[in-house]
Formats: structure tokens, sequence, C-alpha cells
């Protein structure tokens, strides 16, 4: 199987302080990869490495030849990225902000082609934001913003995806909805990387990259044991994974051993009911 | 209506706005209202009519869409919607070129002849551009917005500095400067509108080629150079086209304040649209509201008139005193 991607030392220092600290990586092709970890552990930092828009030392090779090889707008159709907590464009209606996802398809002062409407209207469908085009992003909650932000990558039509926290602020429908996007352009035979703070969304991946440190821990199918493992270390064994129907389901042990807050925490001025029934395990 | 057929609508408003105000700045002046049809019959209202008030009344509408245009640009090409062409010192620079200009002139009697005061457009356009020049060098170039801002301050005050002295020096400058720095679209001729109706053209096209890369940037840096987006050059000729717009306008008409910031935004709030369209619109708005302004400034004391810069900062400083309580309002809530 060929890489879609692959860095060798990949290695990112932000105000002084190394983020990603060397990490080689191979994705590949025609997979879905899920990057996991703590905060702080440079999951964004390694996609924003990936996609060439920050700073970094190490080399990163795009389908077997280096980035910088490539012609931007050309490289700009292969590999799409989608940044955490994009914002800006309030302005613009939702059609023409995801009609910037085709800016590297289109010709200098081109009008807009009918691939480009055609791909604009697919995308808008495919995250079910297609209701919205006339309206402007700035109209829009959080979770909506968040769709079109992701019909924006999807009109790029790049067969290398790369996606920070694709799942903020959607609900558990459209979440579902993102999960049947992704396995289907994985089907596709396209590379999705996204980074995933639901734990038990990205152990539905073909592959969890589990990072920590600014380092890859772990890269395995969640199949593994291994994989598994991994994650629950990075996490300092603070959740449980359990297959339920098929699926594994993570749940969050609310205290460690050696954890001090083990009564519930208290609020001044709140005095709870004598007998009210808890939910404690 | 529609967000799509906003913009159009409020073009054909602006437009027609302009073609009103140009009418009515034709009839108007010190020697009272005239209909700019029977002006005709009279030789001398005619030709004040054609050498003073049709002139004059271009030049209000087109320092207005220079600085609408300078503005729309700025806060695209920043990311920020307080950002106007006075930022990055564009527009002290303007001011110390026309300033050092006079004094190698030799004092006032430069600024009341209208080909000498198109001489001074060539030093305002080398002063905006010198002052873009230091505030980029300050800022180690584009790429910090934050930075830029910063340098742009700190080079408009600098440079603002240095104009007081050079002023300073001579008492005719000095008197020379003061109507300049007032903002006046008075004593300009037909060489003003020539020169600004060229640098509108020039600028005006520059950023409506550039109005993809502007709505790139909105989404942030990162992503419009994952859109594979040429940044630098881009920048480059926007910064460029943003000191001709704004060099043209100070060295005609003096530092006229918030027309370049106001613009946009109620072009914003009216009719939300890509750049390309906020960029001409905003040209547009600034060039009606920079009329309305040079009307009212001749009208309300006639046969006297007030310097149109001071009745601009007096609206626009209002208008933005409205805008921050309104966001305040809105923003009280979160």
């Amino acid at each position: 199987m060929t890489a879609a991607l692959r860095a060798t030392g990949l290695a990112v220092s932000l105000g002084g302080r190394e983020v990603l600290a060397g990490v080689d990586v191979t994705l590949a092709a025609g997979r879905w990869t899920a990057v996991v970890g703590p905060n702080g552990a440079g999951k964004s930092t390694l996609l924003r490495a990936l996609a060439g828009v920050v700073p970094h030392r190490g080399a990163v090779m795009l389908r077997d030849r280096p980035r910088e090889a490539w012609q931007a707008r050309e490289r700009a159709r292969t590999l799409a990225w989608l940044g955490q907590a994009e914002s800006g464009g309030e302005d613009l209606r939702v059609w023409d902000l995801v009609m910037l996802g085709r800016l590297p398809h289109q010709g200098w002062l081109a009008a807009p082609s009918a691939a480009d409407r055609a791909a604009v209207t697919e995308a808008l469908h495919a995250t079910q934001a297609w209701a919205w085009r006339e309206r402007t992003l700035g109209s829009l909650s959080g979770g909506e913003r968040q769709r079109v932000r992701l019909a924006r990558l999807l009109a790029v039509q790049a067969p290398v995806l790369l996606m920070d926290e694709p799942l903020a602020n959607l609900d558990v429908p459209h979440q579902a909805d993102w999960l049947a996007l992704v396995r289907s352009l994985a089907a596709q035979g396209r590379t999705v990387v996204s980074v995933l703070h639901e734990v038990g969304m990205a152990l539905q991946a073909d592959a969890v990259l589990v990072m920590q440190s600014g380092r890859v821990v772990h890269h395995g199918p969640p199949a593994d044991a291994a994989t598994r493992a991994a994650v629950r270390t990075v996490f300092d064994d603070r959740l449980d994974i359990h297959p339920v129907a098929g699926a594994w389901v993570v749940v969050p042990r609310t205290a460690s051993p050696g954890f001090p807050p083990r009564a519930a925490p208290t609020m001044p001025g709140f005095t709870p009911p004598h007998d009210s029934p808890g939910e404690h395990a | 209506m529609s967000a799509g057929s906003r913009p159009v609508v409020l073009a054909v408003a602006l437009v027609a706005l302009a073609v009103v105000g140009g009418w009515l700045g034709v009839g108007v002046g010190s020697t009272g209202w005239a209909w700019p049809g029977a002006a005709a019959a009279d030789a001398v209202a005619a030709q004040i009519a054609w050498d003073i008030r049709l002139p004059r009344t271009a030049v209000a509408w087109l320092a207005g869409a220079l600085l609408g245009l300078a503005g729309a640009v700025a806060q695209g090409l920043f990311r920020n919607p307080l950002a106007d062409p006075f930022l990055l010192g564009s527009a002290s620079g303007a001011a110390l070129g026309v300033a050092l200009a006079l004094v190698g002139a030799g004092g006032a009697s430069m600024a009341l002849d209208g080909w000498s005061r198109l001489g001074l457009t060539g030093a305002a356009f080398a002063g905006a551009l010198a002052g873009v020049g230091l505030t980029l060098a300050l800022a180690r170039g584009v790429q910090h917005t934050l930075r830029l801002l910063l340098a742009g301050v700190i080079v408009g005050v600098v440079l603002g500095a240095a104009r007081e002295l050079v002023t300073l020096a001579d008492p005719a400058v000095l008197q020379a400067m003061q109507g300049f720095m007032l903002g006046s679209t008075a004593l300009s001729g037909w060489p003003a509108v020539v020169v600004m109706a060229a640098a509108l053209g020039l600028s005006g096209l520059t950023a409506l080629g550039l109005g993809r890369v502007l709505d790139g940037l909105a989404l942030g840096e990162a992503t419009a150079r994952s859109l594979g987006l040429p940044l630098g050059a881009a920048r480059l000729a926007l910064v460029g086209a943003l000191a001709l717009a704004t060099g043209a306008a100070v060295a005609q008409t003096g530092l006229i304040a918030f027309v370049g910031l106001a613009a946009p935004h109620l072009v914003r709030a009216i009719a939300p649209a890509r750049h390309a369209s906020l960029v001409l619109l905003s040209a547009l708005m600034g060039g009606a509201l920079l009329l309305a302004a040079d009307l009212a400034a001749r009208a309300l004391i006639a046969p006297q008139e007030l310097p149109v810069g001071v009745l601009t900062a007096l609206l626009g400083g209002g208008y933005l005193l409205w805008l921050m309580h309104r966001r305040g309002v809105l923003g009280g809530g979160s």
C-alpha cells in the first residue's frame, strides 16, 4: 500500500518549547487514521506540520514526493486541512465560504465552473448544510458553522484530508453522520487523518496514532490490545475501554487511586438535599 | 430580500446617491443655490460650476471612494475590523511627504495652485510608501497581525511628530499645513480629479483581482496557505494598493478621518458579501459619505464653509461610538 503522507524527524518549536519532538510516521493511503492523546500532546501541531502551515524541521513526503516539490495549488488540491476551532468569514454567505474550498481549482479571475458548483453542492449536502447556503456564517450556531467548515474542506475534493477536531460542537446525530462520511471517504480510497478528543469515536478508525509529549508512542489498529493499552496509558489510566455491540465504548474513571477528591466537591451556599438518590457507582 | 441580491441593490442605491449628490454639489456654493441647468445661461455661474464646483464635488466623491476602498482592503488584509487606511503609517507618511514638499517649495502659496497641488500627490504617495515600508520593517514582515498593528501605531506617532517639527520651522508652511490637516475638498481642480481617478482605477482593479485572496485570508492565514494562495505576492500588491489609495486621497484633501473605517462597516451591516463586492461597495459608500459630508460642510454655515474633515470626524466618531455601544449591548449577555 502506498503512503499518502510520510513524515520523518518532524519537529516544531513554539516559543522556545519543543511541541513536536521528532515524529516519524507513515500514513497509508485510503485509510482513516485518528490521532489521540492528552491536551498538549502535539496532535494539532502534527497536523499543521503535515499540512505545511507551521514552520517545522524534518521532511514530509506527500504521495512519495517531497511536499515542497509540489506546486502550491497542486498541493492544495491534493492535501486539504481543516484547522481547530477555525474562525473568520462570518460575513460570508455559506455558499461563498464553501466555494473558497475550490480556490485551488479555479483559474485566476475565472468564474466558478460547473464542476466547482457541483462540488460545493455535494459538500453542502454531505454535511446537511445545504439549507443555509444563502445565510451568512455569522447567523449560524457553533455546530452549524462547524458543518459549513467541514463542507469547505470536502469541497476541495482532495485525496488527503487533515481534520483537526472535526467533531467540535457537533451533536451526537451529526457525529454519527460524520462517522459515516469519513468511512465512505476512506472507501473511495481517500485518506483521512483526524485529531479527535472523542476517544470512543477514534477507536472506530482504521488506525489510531497515540501521542504524548510531542511524540508518537503507538500507531496501530484499535483491534490490537496494545493500541487500547497505549490509549489508556497516555490518559493516565483514567478511562476504561469496553467492547459493546461491536464497537469500543470509553468510560471515564471519575477518580484514580491516589487522586484526592473522593468526596463530592462542595459549592459555597449549596446544601444538598438529605436523601437525594445519588448515581455513584 | 435574499443575502445574494442585497449587494446589487446597495450598489444601485449608492450610485444613485452619488448622482444626486453630484447634481446638488454643482448647484450649491458661496453664491447660494442655483439650479445646475440654469447656470448655463450665465457665463460667470457656468464658470463657477465647471471650474470650481464640479471638480471639487468629484474630488469629494473620489477621496471618499479611495478611503473607503483603502479601508476595506486594510480590514481584510489584517483581519481586523478596526483597521483603517491610517494604519500602517500610510496616512501619516503621506502627510509628512506633503509637509516636506511644502517646505521644499517655500511655503503656503504652493497649496493654492492646482497643478502644484498635483505635485503634492507624488510626495504624499512617496511618503505613504515610506510609512508603509517603515511599518513593515519594524513589524519584520506582514506575518504577524498584532506586530504589524503595533508597528503602524508607532510609525504613525513618530512620523506625526516629525511632521510637526518640519511645519514648526516655517510659519507659512505651518499655516498651509493647518488647512491641510483639517481636511478640505476646496481648491481642488481638474488635475486632482484626473490623478485621483487614476489612483482609484489602479488600486481598485488590484483589490478586485485579489478579492479571493482576501476571502481566503478571512479564514485565517494557515487556512489561506493550505488553500495554496500566493500570500506573499498578494499581500505586497494589496499593501501597494492601500498606500496608493491613501496617498492619493491625503495629498488632495488632507487628513479626512473615519470614512475609511466607517464605509466598510456600513456595507457589511447592510449587505455582507465577498471581498470583491465589499471593496467595490466600500468605495461607493465612501464616495457617497464624503460627498454628503462635503455638501453639508458647504451648506451648514454658507457662505462660510466648515472643513469637511471636521465634519467627518464628528459624524464618524459618533458612528464608532454607537457601534461600540451596540457591540457592548450585544456582547453584554455572553
